[in-house]
């Protein structure tokens, strides 16, 4: 599991590799809270285009950060998800209250 | 229950060994040729049993988890995860989208949800005390060519 986190224009651009599960879900969240924390970001978007698998672990992860988001007045975008993530993206009814472009 | 073919694994409760069941999982279903979608449909479910047990079953402490693969005829794969564990005290409740008793972990409270969306049958057994045994079943699409 990786993570790349950018700054593009005011966004802070976190892109992900790997497999999203509990296990390495603590370490991506704390990588990214600390960079949101540290450079106050208007918004986030989290870009699912390498990531080769994910299970509800990954919802947990994109709720909290909408959240931390919300709390820093910014906001979040879920970029470039696979058919299958997709999928998991949309029982979860996530993408009713983050942006899945 | 004709079973054509079958593994059993035992691990410890460590997060660490979620991607180890999954892989277990993908070689055993090799065999049968299963389709990209079905073949992530049945790790992710996989991924969410094994994950309930790692962060609910044996909390502070470490005990086994043991994991069953089958596959029986007609394509019907069978898969059992068993734990030792707490147990679980109200199994319809934990059932329901979106409720967890660990949001401090940022858990969703979608594993349930995703077995039973992911694949074709789910039971849930449980008893406190005891530990918790997660049954699921799902048929894979016939083997062209």
């Amino acid at each position: 599991m990786k993570v790349d986190i950018r700054s593009e224009r005011g966004t802070a651009v976190a892109v992900l590799s790997g497999e999203i599960d509990h296990h390495n879900a603590r370490a991506v969240r704390e990588e990214i809270d600390r960079y949101i924390v540290a450079a106050q970001p208007r918004s986030l978007a989290i870009d699912l285009g390498k990531i080769t698998f994910m299970d509800s672990s990954g919802i947990g992860l994109i709720m909290g950060r909408s959240k931390l988001m919300k709390e820093c007045g910014g906001m979040l975008e879920v970029r470039n998800p696979q058919p299958y993530i997709r999928r998991v993206l949309k029982l979860s009814g996530i993408e009713r209250i983050v942006k899945v472009t | 229950m004709e079973v054509i073919n079958s593994i059993k694994f035992t691990m410890p409760s460590l997060s660490v060994n979620e991607s180890a069941a999954r892989a277990v999982v993908s070689s055993f279903l090799i065999q049968t040729d299963p389709t990209v979608e079905e073949l992530s449909d049945i790790r992710t479910a996989v991924s969410e049993a094994v994950t309930n047990a790692v962060v609910h079953a044996y909390r502070g402490t470490c005990g086994n988890i043991e994991l069953t693969v089958k596959l029986l005829r007609d394509r019907e794969i069978y898969i059992r995860v068993k734990d030792k564990g707490c147990g679980i005290s109200d199994v319809d409740k934990a059932m329901e989208p979106l409720y967890t008793t660990a949001p401090e972990e940022e858990r969703s409270g979608l594993g349930f949800s995703v077995m039973e969306s992911f694949m074709d049958k789910l039971t849930v057994r449980s008893m406190p005390g005891k530990g918790t045994t997660v049954t699921m079943r799902k048929r894979l699409s016939p083997n062209v060519g």
